[in-house]
């Protein structure tokens, strides 16, 4: 398994580049990522980002829709905030595993 | 997954429906859904039947066919008798309990699912000579579709490299 310096921590990843142990983040690992993919988080950014990280410690899959039920963001604000495949790239930045779903 | 390290990534999906099945209807959204998803660009295209899914009258009603679907069975696997399904209220019950299944899955209705496409910037089309022969208009149309086009337009927007033309 792959390590990576992100905030001047080693966090273990994999081949894909998400985290391996979602407890290894912190909101300094997530503004680091999110750079690599070429997005600033906002404060909004971050409690999209927190309902994620409780969506999948819940262990339900996540999906497009339920952030867009969340009541945080409609699901056109989740494309902006996070362009082009915003529900792998949420997933990465939150820590989490890559979303299993389809829709 | 195993990808290869050469191949360009897809850029563009044409998805063209033609049928009104729930399943046919529901392929193609969530064909066209989970490119957007992906960043890729998606343009779906409704002709013949698969106008119903775009139309305001007939897209909430959808069905699946109960008669002369050899993939259809009862609830714990026994084929489903053809005649079973002739009676009336059995198509519309299956595919009731089809959407209650699907709902489970967090799969929206067709309505909600045209409204996650085109947030996600997807373009949803109808076939003008379709809308012709049906003596449809564009008002009888769903909000979310972005026009009503000729095959040659159609075609014109399926151009470029990494393009896929797809037919549910």
């Amino acid at each position: 398994m792959a390590t990576k310096t992100f905030a001047g921590k080693i966090i273990e990843i994999n081949e894909e580049g998400y985290l391996v142990n979602a407890s290894e983040w912190t909101p300094d690992v997530a503004k680091e990522i999110a750079a690599e993919e070429g997005i600033e988080l906002t404060d909004l950014h971050f409690r999209v980002l927190d309902f994620i990280r409780d969506k999948a410690g819940s262990g339900v899959a996540l999906t497009i829709r339920s952030i867009g039920n969340s009541g945080i963001i409609d699901i056109k604000q989740f494309y902006q905030l996070f362009p082009g495949g915003p529900l792998k790239k949420a997933s990465r930045i939150a820590g989490i595993k890559k979303p299993s779903s389809c829709v | 997954m195993t990808t290869n390290g050469n191949d360009k990534p897809l850029k563009k999906v044409c998805i063209i429906c033609a049928k009104a099945n729930l399943e046919d209807v529901y392929a193609s959204l969530v064909l066209a859904n989970g490119a957007v998803m992906e960043g890729i660009e998606a343009k779906l295209f409704f002709t013949f039947f698969g106008l119903d899914a775009i139309t305001k009258k007939q897209m909430h009603k959808l069905h699946t066919a109960t008669v002369g679907n050899p993939g259809m069975r009862m609830p714990g696997g026994l084929p489903f008798p053809t005649l079973l399904g002739m009676i009336p209220g059995v198509e519309a019950g299956v595919s009731a309990m089809m959407r209650s299944q699907m709902d489970k899955l967090d799969i929206p209705g067709v309505e909600e699912f045209l409204q996650m496409i085109t947030a996600g910037g997807g373009e949803i089309y109808a076939c003008k000579l379709a809308m012709d022969m049906f003596k449809l208009t564009r008002e009888d149309l769903h909000e979310e579709v972005s026009g009503v086009l000729t095959v040659g337009d159609f075609y014109a927007m399926c151009g470029g490299e990494n393009t896929q033309i797809i037919f549910t």
